[in-house]
């Protein structure tokens, strides 16, 4: 952690995590404060440019005694705040897991190896397994667009490109649709294609994205293993420097 | 480096590489030098090392590749059986890896496409000699029929993964892999 400034801490309030005081201004959540004062909290679907969303639940710490995601509770004056703790971070192990089984992540072969989200968060919590019989599910890849792969194999259903398409973009291009195991990403043409969208090279919803479910085509590649976002430092170190989609041109 | 005091016995090591493409023993072998410092904690049973095929009673066992067929199956079966500590060793011995990459075809339609219809086979036909083992529908990863005590992702595991474990499990301790060492790909 780094050591907030003195006077800072007199003037803010604090909260405790993991017997550290952490500073934080109305209206931050847990996990903004934890990160602003660069204390890492594993999280998927957190992204510092969007609301609170709550869906990964891999950002989950033990809050005054009960589970709760740090990403949509409000930081406030004394609370006490489990993260790093054997039960949480198995927990945590545990969602982890659930999205490698119930998805296709080869990693061996993804464009985004190296500077996945999902990936980096896995070796952060020391996923080793699966541990789950994989479900090797039957998901569509539309590669018809000119210039985006929409994979949807590595969707792990954290709406962030749904959130900025709607938000930042103005377009809408992405949903989620179905409930439960069957919920999936879709886009919103007629024909179902991502080519008949207005999904443009330059939009927040396509460099957003944690995983490699949606990647610029003909870039595969080009950042040779060892000079990826993940391989120089760990996700935790990475994170708190700030909200980016590191190693993408 | 001497990872431990040599031991009066020496762990007996079997290895064997199921639906996977050796890679994994490749990066075995990249720990170069040290494999002769290896050598005095460690003696090869079965492997593809000693071409020994079948594993006496071993300490440890490092699998790698899925299981895509029915020998592969009975293979790992054995090697469950005969060692005391079973490390899956690959992206494939744990996720099932590349070869699981057919799971959601139909495997009678991979037969057909790659022995009777592909472009370029000429009056092809399916094998079915008695002494092929069976094609299993989909591949799996090892834990989904035998269990397993330790996993090294990678595709390959680094030779430094693979040098981590094994010392750690020479010298008793539980194998502990830090940032750097673990990989998915």
């Amino acid at each position: 952690m780094s050591a907030p400034d003195a006077l800072e801490t007199i003037e803010r309030p604090v909260f405790n995590l993991d017997g550290h005081e952490v500073p934080f201004s109305p209206g931050q959540t847990v996990i903004q404060a934890a990160l602003a004062a660069g204390v890492y909290i594993p999280h998927l679907c957190h992204h510092a440019d969007f609301a609170p969303h709550g869906s990964c639940k891999v950002c989950t710490c033990r809050i005054n005694g009960r589970m709760a995601t740090s990403c949509t509770f409000p930081a406030s004056e004394g609370l006490e705040v489990e993260s790093e703790t054997p039960e949480v971070q198995e927990l945590r192990r545990d969602l982890v897991q659930f999205l490698f089984t119930e998805g296709n992540h080869f990693c061996p072969s993804c464009e985004q190896s190296g500077n996945c989200k999902l990936q980096a968060v896995g070796y952060d919590l020391g996923v080793l397994t699966g541990h789950y019989n994989p479900l090797f599910p039957d998901r569509p890849v539309d590669a018809s667009h000119p210039d985006v792969l929409l994979d949807t194999n590595r969707c792990i259903l954290c709406e962030l490109c749904v959130r900025a398409s709607a938000t930042m973009d103005g377009k809408s291009v992405f949903a989620l649709s179905g409930r439960g195991i069957t919920k999936h990403l879709i886009v919103n043409a007629e024909s179902g294609r991502l080519a008949d969208t207005q999904l443009a090279v330059g939009d927040k919803a396509m460099n957003v994205c944690p995983v490699g479910a949606i990647i610029r085509k003909r870039q595969g590649f080009r950042v040779p293993i060892g000079q990826r976002t993940y391989d120089a430092a760990p996700i935790s170190q990475i994170a708190v420097q700030g909200e980016t989609k590191g190693g993408t041109p | 480096m001497t990872i431990v005091t040599p031991p009066k016995k020496k762990l007996r090591v079997a290895t064997t590489s199921l639906a996977g493409c050796f890679g994994c023993h490749m990066s075995l072998l990249d720990i170069d030098e040290r494999l002769v410092e290896l050598l005095q904690y460690i003696e090869f049973d079965a492997s593809p090392l000693t071409d020994l095929k079948t594993p006496g009673p071993c300490d440890l066992g490092l699998v790698e590749g899925g299981l895509c067929n029915a020998e592969n199956v009975h293979v790992l079966r054995h090697m469950r059986a005969r060692c005391r500590i079973l490390v899956a060793l690959g992206a494939c011995a744990i996720t099932g890896g590349l070869p699981a990459q057919r799971n959601h075809l139909d495997i009678r339609d991979c037969l057909q496409t790659v022995y009777l219809t592909g472009v370029g086979v000429n009056r092809g036909f399916i094998p079915n000699d008695p002494e092929l083992p069976l094609p299993l529908d989909k591949v799996h990863p090892l834990h989904d029929v035998v269990k397993v005590d330790y996993f090294l992702p990678g595709c390959p595991p680094p030779a430094e993964a693979i040098w981590q474990l094994l010392t750690d499990l020479v010298a008793g301790r539980t194998p502990q892999l830090g940032h750097g060492l673990i990989h998915y790909d």
